[in-house]
């Protein structure tokens, strides 16, 4: 079939978005002082993708024979991610500061990684979503080195670019078992042959494998080793890209293969999926306590929370999917936000990364305190903040199936992340300044800040702004 | 206009704090005295409204008032819902009573970050008054738990030497109680939503007319789920180590909040969900929670008496005078639950007053030791007569606040049905002589005697600001002494309703059941 004009319309944002990408390479060829525009071009770019999303939210479609989905859930991630684009675009303050790192290359190597999230969030072929996940992941192994010059960031690229390869291997030999077993790779095309289809081990085997490549690209325990040392080399704007961004995206294709067309209704998958959820909860939670650099910290933290996620995979009802969707929402905004906090303490590259560097904060930066303690408490799940109600709705899907040991583990878990969140307030607001360092901080960088912790605040206080979206993906 | 007003009363109360908030951000950092000024009129602003919300109070109705609510989330039942009755309204008093007392007091002490100790102070009144008027248990949950941020800021930030581990240690406390509660509400909400017609919701009118269909095993864990997150907070013996941290490291004004409204809402949480919720299991489980009472009056009074610092002290004694509250609570007679209440606002009371009274000691001498103290009556006589008035309320003095509320425990328990043994009643009483013992043991060392060092003969007296904040507390504890039942008629149909709850539900209980 040719594609007509409504398979181009439908899948905009993603053509809007690459084309600027490729724009910018052109521009960078064309003219050596164009520097300064490269973020006020891509942050166009991404709003005008945002208002394609926005015009074609209503109308759930297929296109190019049935290789994308558009609209909907689609529309949805487009409009995520294109948002932690531009929150992230706005806090690379500490990026345009350094002449090494301030390049085209920065900007079009997230926009092409947000590309590959958009289709990893649209695909409705295991085929389209592994070019997605392709996509963004070799962007983010190059931008896991950006900072060519240290010896961090160079084996932060060299780690990640090994075990991803590897991971993807796993992926990508789970699909070949899976077309081998069905015929097929489209995602709806698989969904109609079920349940029947499980009694066939080697299509359980292949979507264990295929579950292995995903569980490594959220970063589930045992695939979660990667973590810590990338998120600490590479700079921190990026890992905040990856620890958002990365993650929301890989957890909706995560929704897409394992949960929206009929629901996982294997038991022995969601027995796998849920031990890995209490794993992931547990070793999370664990290991930050132990963590002093912030990076590494956040980390772990960002482990944990993908435990959180799984929970409501793991419940596989309707509620368990809206409250992933919700809580990716808040924990992107979240996690970008406090890793623009880290960029700014940070400075320069691979400064300020230790908790100590946080004491007095609230006395020489109080706003920078203030947005950080506002995301760690929201990270905590405490009302009335945006966290809470994620987490609430987490564990009422699994309540609602029956999965109380699963909430008790969770509740138990969430306890012993109180300490290490905790801790960095302790050392922002109790204790004594070392230094009187004012971080003047840009109004772009003051925009996203600001923006982050009213929507942290606002769906905190009215979830129903977001959860009416949500709701309408999955009704029973 | 007016009508709205009164429609839309404990909306307006429950975020008038929030103005004050508001108009403070706006503020330099360096304008100390403006901003202290501006909190202590937004807090007596609220006060205000809370004596007009006390005037419109119908206290002839016996169900809930000013009910309002609106959706929070559309689709499963959970929405902004508030309503009051007797039990939250003299709580709410309480509470905004205490509040703009507790900012003047704290007008000399705090000198550094004020702008952020009173955005902190008004934040914590929000979230009291929440949780004294949610009628929705969501809601609730949220009050409850985001309290927490402000006091753990005003104890971190203003405490003392400890004051990190004591922050932490009782924001893990209350917090890992309250995820129990947590679980237990989505369990309920869930629960209502399998019935025919159900909805997943968290109202508490409706999970009040469905938590009998829940069957028994279920229901004792749920109220324990409750009970031990209330428990936590109140704080009940063995649960109660976080709170002599907590008291001695908290700078005055978050002492007096602590102990005058925060454990209170512990109590309230008894008085409000666990017993009329879960009345089957709270008979079942009666037992352990008045021995558990019953050992906390007489521990707490013990451990107060080896105490050398006055604020541990204190602290300690309200591990002791709570109990008394759990007592008359589980007891559910009429008597016994109306003497909880009172006892609830007197321990707000002359705790709270204790606590000022010590922050004053220690402003002047930068010490409480009861060894560096001795003979004050010479030297600052204004001082000690108010010290010993308190004092003596905190021990029950006939005439004073305290004894009616134990009184009304005391024999409410006696002749409550739901204890099995009078003994424990028996017991609590030698609570009271051991108040006794410890307080005026205490008084004696600090009050009387002779002047030990130089440095006491030459304390200031109270100043005017002083003495004009603890007169009006002692107003209280006159009036409630001699002519209770202007307070006791708010509540009185509170109490009525947990006893009919109670008493309903024991005959629904078969008899082959209450004799095993």
């Amino acid at each position: 079939m040719i594609p007509t004009l409504q398979d181009y319309l439908n899948i905009a944002p993603i053509l809007v978005v690459s084309s600027v990408a490729l724009l910018e390479v052109v521009i960078k060829i064309l003219f050596k002082n164009s520097k300064k525009w490269f973020s006020y071009i891509s942050i166009s770019g991404l709003l005008v993708a945002i208002y394609f999303a926005v015009y074609n939210f209503g109308a759930i479609s297929l296109s190019f024979n049935d290789m994308l989905f558009s609209g909907g859930f689609a529309s949805f991630f487009e409009i995520l991610f294109c948002i932690i684009g531009i929150l992230t675009i706005l806090q690379s303050e500490s990026v345009n500061k350094i002449d090494e790192f301030n390049t085209a290359e920065y900007q079009i190597l997230i926009l092409f990684s947000i590309v590959g999230m958009m289709i990893m969030g649209s695909g409705a072929d295991l085929i389209t979503i592994f070019l997605g996940l392709e996509l963004m992941s070799i962007c983010f192994y190059i931008l896991a080195g950006f900072a060519r010059k240290h010896v961090a960031a160079n084996e932060a690229s060299l780690k990640y670019f090994l075990l991803g390869a590897f991971a993807t291997g796993f992926l990508l030999y789970g699909i070949a078992l899976i077309y081998g077993t069905t015929g097929t790779t489209n995602i709806l095309a698989i969904a109609r042959q079920y349940p029947m289809i499980f009694s066939i081990p080697l299509h359980v085997i292949g979507f264990i494998l295929l579950l292995i490549g995903f569980a490594f690209k959220v970063a589930l325990v045992p695939f979660h080793m990667w973590v810590p040392d990338v998120y600490e080399g590479s700079m921190t704007n990026v890992t905040g890209l990856m620890a958002s961004g990365g993650k929301a995206s890989a957890f909706a294709a995560f929704l897409l293969t394992f949960s929206i067309p009929l629901g996982v209704k294997n038991m022995e998958l969601i027995q796998i999926i849920s031990w890995l959820a209490v794993a992931t909860m547990f070793v999370g939670n664990i290991f930050g306590l132990a963590q002093r650099n912030i990076k590494r910290m956040l980390g772990y933290s960002s482990i944990a929370h993908a435990g959180y996620l799984l929970v409501g995979l793991v419940s596989s009802n309707s509620l368990g999917n809206q409250g992933i969707l919700f809580y990716l929402v808040i924990y992107s905004v979240t996690t970008i936000c406090a890793f623009g906090v880290v960029s700014f303490v940070e400075d320069e590259y691979g400064k300020n990364l230790n908790i100590e560097d946080y004491s007095g904060l609230s006395v020489s930066n109080p706003f920078l305190a203030a947005v950080m303690s506002l995301c760690m408490f929201s990270l905590i799940g405490i009302p009335p903040l945006a966290g809470f109600v994620g987490k609430y709705y987490l564990f009422a899907s699994a309540v609602q199936s029956n999965l109380i040991w699963i909430v008790v583990i969770g509740i138990l878990t969430s306890i012993i992340s109180l300490y290490y969140y905790l801790r960095i307030i302790v050392f922002m607001y109790f204790k004594e300044p070392k230094t009187e360092n004012k971080i003047i901080l840009s109004t772009e960088s003051k925009i996203s800040l600001i923006f982050s912790s009213v929507l942290i605040l606002l769906l905190g206080i009215y979830p129903s702004l977001l959860l009416s979206v949500v709701e309408k993906f999955f009704k029973l | 206009m007016l009508l709205q007003f009164e429609q839309n009363v404990l909306t307006i109360l429950l975020f008038s704090p929030l103005v004050g908030v508001l108009i403070l951000l706006l503020i330099k950092q360096e304008e100390d005295t403006f901003l202290k000024y501006i909190g202590i009129v937004t807090s007596i602003f609220t006060f205000i409204i809370s004596i007009y919300l006390y005037n419109i109070y119908n206290i002839n109705d016996s169900s809930f008032q000013f009910i309002k609510s609106i959706p929070l989330i559309n689709f499963i039942d959970v929405k902004y819902a508030v309503g009051i009755d007797g039990l939250s309204l003299v709580l709410i008093l309480l509470t905004t009573f205490l509040t703009p007392i507790t900012l003047i007091s704290s007008f000399n002490s705090i000198k550094k970050r004020v702008k952020e100790f009173t955005v902190f102070m008004l934040l914590l009144e929000v979230g009291m008054i929440g949780v004294f008027v949610s009628t929705d248990l969501f809601l609730f949950y949220i009050f409850w738990e985001a309290m927490l941020i402000p006091m753990y800021f005003i104890i971190g930030i203003w405490g003392g030497k400890n004051k990190i581990y004591a922050t932490i240690k009782f924001f893990i406390f209350t917090m890992a109680g309250s995820l129990l509660m947590l679980i237990a509400i989505l369990w309920m909400g869930n629960f209502a939503a399998l019935q025919p017609d159900g909805i997943f919701t968290t109202d508490y009118f409706k999970l009040l007319s469905i938590v009998h269909l829940i069957p028994k095993e279920i229901q004792i864990i749920l109220f324990l789920g409750f009970t031990i997150s209330f428990a936590i907070k109140v704080p009940l013996f063995p649960l109660h180590t976080w709170l002599p941290d907590a008291h001695v490291e908290a700078p005055t004004a978050g002492s007096v909040i602590l102990a005058g409204v925060l454990l209170k809402m512990g109590t309230y949480g008894l008085a409000r969900f666990s017993l009329p919720l879960f009345p089957q299991a709270a008979i079942q489980l009666t037992a352990i929670l008045i021995t558990l009472a019953v050992v906390g009056i007489i521990y707490g009074a013990l451990v107060s008496m080896v105490q050398t610092d006055i604020k541990k002290l204190v602290a300690y004694s309200s591990v002791s005078h709570l109990g008394f509250v759990v007592l008359g609570i589980f007891a559910a007679t009429e008597e016994s639950l109306q003497g909880s209440i009172l006892q609830m606002v007197n321990h707000g009371l002359s705790t709270g007053a204790l606590f000022l009274l010590v922050g004053m000691l220690y402003d002047r001498k930068h010490s409480r030791e009861i060894s560096d103290f001795g003979g004050l009556a010479k030297s600052i006589p204004i001082f000690s007569t108010f010290f010993m008035i308190v004092t003596l309320s905190s021990i029950g003095l006939p005439g004073l606040n305290g004894f009616v509320g134990e009184f009304l425990i005391l024999v409410g328990s006696f002749n409550s049905s739901f204890i099995p043994s009078k003994w424990f009643t028996i017991f609590a009483t030698s609570g009271v002589i051991l108040s006794a013992v410890y307080m005026l043991w205490m008084f004696q060392r600090v009050v009387f005697g002779k002047i030990t060092s130089e440095s006491n003969s030459k304390l200031n007296d109270l100043s005017k600001r002083e003495i004009g904040l603890l007169i009006p507390i002692i107003i209280f504890i006159v009036w409630i002494g001699i002519y209770p039942s202007t307070f006791l008629k708010i509540t009185t149909n509170s109490s009525k309703n947990i006893v009919t709850q109670m008493n309903q539900s024991i005959q629904n209980i078969n008899p082959n059941q209450l004799s095993k």
